[in-house]
């Protein structure tokens, strides 16, 4: 009975894509993110879609879908016509499968049949074909565990899986792909890559995706298209034709190109003595709320680490490891389960004890950190507003906060924005501020040390450019940097220590001679000493 | 062949295994007896929860109430439910039933009786929706509801996806905190300040799950929700055992009653009597 679900059905054929005259404004915005767009694809096809950040890529994918009609999730205006099989979009819903960044927003019900089973039941299968469906897609997507599985006890990687199967269960004839690894960690990744790859030699739906690191996509794509902001399609052809003539301007534009990287000059690093210190160090999880939740857990143990004056110190691992927890107990803003987190140098002149127990006032002024979502640290109403709370709550005077406000916006090309609200910024824009505040302290005591949790997730080249450069001078000024993150390029060009926090403990991966050796004389780098083997 | 069937059975086994997930309920294949209540229909359980709490609302006193109540106590042991989690859910309102009885006992007009009554009235009739939730696994609850309660789908389906994004929420908040800190904000003991801090990351918190939720509802359009009619995976099953649930809670209320009368011991609302 199992096999006899509709055999073949897993190859029905394409969808055909039609847009003519096609644009969308969101509801209460001024500019239309795009407008005019012309485009034809064929069954079958695989569209690789590029453009700028804010180029509205999100935006067609979501029309594809079929959420941006009247009664869809997405309001705006809307001019010419988008047809999916020669039906408006928004009628064709439920032979589109779309797959966007986040699994945690994507997964509905609490088990991992029931969540893929969710697509199929809406579209009225009947339910002795349901299970079949569900069966044959966890397969598909390579799912390890059972369809009773709960969806909370997952990785990001397989929640992804199984969003991905969520999708296949419905049988989609257009496939959209919304930067579908873009929240993983590199094995998460790598895992989603591997199943897209099969999955596409096996399908013959028609294929639409987004992503911004073309490197790692281009093979699976036989056409781009490249779209502008507020504009339609500038570009459309084989991937090699396409590269070869637009791959500069695209690069300065920001979308990452195999072979256009960016490669900022950074000064060395000046190196110095250490100004914080883990001493056996422990976390556990959080406690959870609600009932039959899982005891507490002992995330890591045992873990020794110095973070030094004038060098760049990266912590590396899976997600879920403990790296962002190993962050917040060196940015001082938690409590170690055991051991402590010591100032040393300049901070232990300022307060001796550990860092968990400083007043959050003089902590933010000797230790910024930068969180991975910005809206997380925005406690004002504009953008001044933001940059002044700072150095006015430091004490520092009215004419020269205003002073030194210009001349940070300036740096950091936030000056158009002034008065706008922080949460109405686009996403390059949100983490330049976000690093502006972490420093808004003042020339004269910026903080000593800056923590950043994955500075560079999700942004385009331009925006990563400047940053790594940014944090390029602070490191020259001689301010510690420690900061979490999978992005190699960025641990190519700035780490001088990595960390690599997994299986319960962080171990010094690597330290660059040259950070060590001009240190002011207070000896070669400690290593991290391996937690004991008592964990888990 | 034989490998695959014994694969496939390791795993389900796995699955069986406690989850440490507040949004689903596993009867361990063992459990037997222990489990008894937790195989039950949801719909019923709510049912009976609510037949008893309705019915219990004439009468104020205590041994009507007690009789429920030691009713529902009795199949404590067979509803799968840890003492931990009963400890920490039951808690809070074994709390609300004293004070309730204490308030009752201070400023009611029967003394130590009505005040017993009181406590005794407001543990019966909220224990038994409490066992009902707790011993119940929520999509089977959602099931349950929308198929033999006909409860509207849509809604139903809604809740049961937003549950997902509690634990989310919780993690979002602890952030929000942190960050907080980081940004050199603490109220240091100013009830004020702590107060104005407090509401300054509850909006933080809204605007966050505002995006989250949004996310959410777009995923679950782009999977064809509210296209037209569904179809059930699952099937809502009422056996013979969910039909005794409902018959064994209207004789407890009944045999409540009739023994309270019986003693003379009872008062029922609004009577003036005790």
């Amino acid at each position: 009975m199992a096999s006899g679900n509709v055999p073949g059905a897993d190859t029905r054929p394409g969808a055909r894509v039609e847009l003519s005259g096609w644009g969308w404004r969101h509801s209460g915005r001024e500019a239309y993110a795009l407008r005019g767009v012309d485009l034809v694809i064929e069954p079958g096809e695989r569209v690789l879609l590029l453009g700028a950040s804010g180029a509205g890529k999100s935006t067609l994918l979501h029309s594809l879908a079929g959420l941006t009609g009247a009664d869809g999730a997405i309001s705006g205006d809307r001019e010419g016509s988008l047809l999916v099989d020669g039906a408006p979009a928004d009628r064709s819903r439920g032979s589109v499968g779309m797959v966007s960044q986040d699994p945690e927003t994507q997964l509905v019900m609490a088990r991992a049949g029931d969540d893929v089973a969710f697509g199929p039941e809406n579209l009225g299968v009947d339910p002795g074909l349901v299970w079949p469906r569900v069966r044959g897609a966890l397969e598909a997507v390579g799912f390890p565990y059972g369809p009773r599985h709960s969806t909370g006890a997952l990785s990001g990687g397989e929640k992804q899986r199984l969003v991905i199967a969520g999708a296949l269960a419905m049988r989609p004839r257009l496939l959209l792909l919304d930067e579908p690894t873009a929240n993983l960690d590199p094995a998460g990744a790598a895992l989603v890559r591997g199943v897209l790859k099969r999955l596409l030699s096996e399908t013959e739906a028609t294929l639409v995706l987004v992503e911004h690191r073309v490197a790692e996509v281009v093979d699976l794509v036989d056409r781009v298209v490249v779209v502008e902001p507020g504009g339609g399609v500038i570009a459309d052809g084989t991937p090699g034709a396409v590269f070869a003539e637009h791959g500069r301007s695209l690069a300065a534009q920001g979308v990452w190109m195999p072979g256009n990287e960016p490669g900022p000059a950074l000064p060395p690093a000046p190196g110095g003595g250490p100004r914080l210190e883990a001493v056996d160090v422990a976390a556990r999880t959080p406690a959870q709320l609600g009932v039959r939740s899982a005891p507490r857990r002992v995330v890591f143990e045992g873990v020794d680490a110095t973070v030094r004056a004038g060098a760049a110190t990266a912590l590396t691992g899976p997600n879920g490891a403990g790296k962002s927890t190993l962050l917040t107990l060196l940015a001082g803003l938690s409590k170690p389960y055991r051991g402590r987190v010591l100032p040393r140098g300049p901070l232990a002149e300022a307060d001796q004890r550990p860092l968990a127990r400083w007043p959050a006032r003089r902590l933010a002024r000797h230790v910024g950190t930068v969180f991975q979502h910005a809206e997380d640290q925005f406690v004002t109403a504009t953008v001044r507003d933001e940059l002044r709370f700072a150095p006015l709550r430091a004490g520092m005077g009215e004419t020269e906060t205003d002073a030194w406000v210009d001349e940070l916006m300036e740096r950091l090309r936030l000056t158009a924005l002034a008065d706008v609200h922080p949460y109405t910024l686009s996403g390059g824009e949100k983490r330049r501020l976000s690093v502006a505040t972490a420093l808004s302290s003042g020339p004269s005591h910026a903080p000593d040390v800056l923590v950043l949790d994955e500075p560079t997730f999700g942004q385009d080249t331009r925006t990563w450019t400047e940053l790594v450069e940014l944090l390029g001078a602070l490191r020259a000024e001689g301010r510690a940097l420690v900061m979490a993150t999978h992005d190699d390029l960025l641990l190519r060009h700035l780490a001088d220590a990595r960390v690599r926090v997994a299986d319960g403990r962080a171990v010094y991966e690597e330290w660059k001679p040259g950070a060590e050796a001009e240190g002011p004389g207070e000896g070669g780098p400690r290593y991290a000493t391996a937690g004991g083997g008592d964990h888990g | 062949m034989g490998d695959r069937a014994e694969l496939v059975d390791r795993r389900i086994r796995a699955d069986r295994a406690p989850s440490g997930d507040t949004l689903t309920l596993d009867a361990p294949e063992d459990g037997g007896a222990r489990y008894w209540l937790v195989g039950l229909n949801p719909a019923a359980k709510l049912l009976a929860a609510l037949l008893l709490g309705v019915g219990l609302v004439p009468a104020v006193d205590a041994v009507t109430g007690g009789v429920v109540l030691a009713g529902v106590l009795l199949l404590l042991p067979f509803s799968g439910i840890d003492r931990r989690t009963l400890l920490v859910l039951g808690g809070p309102f074994l709390l609300m039933g004293l004070s309730s009885g204490l308030v009752n006992y201070l400023y009611g007009e029967h003394g130590a009786e009505g005040a017993l009554g009181a406590a005794v009235r407001l543990l019966a009739i909220a224990l038994p929706g409490l066992v009902a939730a707790v011993s119940s696994d929520p999509t089977e609850m959602a099931d349950g509801l929308v198929q033999r309660l006909r409860v509207p789908e849509r809604p139903a389906m809604g809740v049961l996806a937003a549950l997902r994004l509690v634990p989310l929420l919780a993690d979002q908040w602890r952030t929000i905190t942190l960050a907080r800190r980081a940004r050199g904000l603490e109220a240091g003991g100013n009830p004020a300040r702590v107060v104005t801090l407090f509401f300054g990351r509850l909006f933080a918190l809204l605007v966050r799950s505002i995006r989250t939720g949004t996310l959410l509802a777009a995923a679950m359009d782009a999977r064809a929700f509210g296209t037209g009619p569904r179809s059930r995976a699952r099937e809502s099953r009422w056996r013979r055992a969910d039909t005794l649930l409902l018959v064994g809670a209207a004789l407890l209320l009944t045999a409540a009653y009739a023994l309270s009368a019986r003693l003379g011991t009872l008062v029922l609302l609004f009577s003036g009597g005790g």
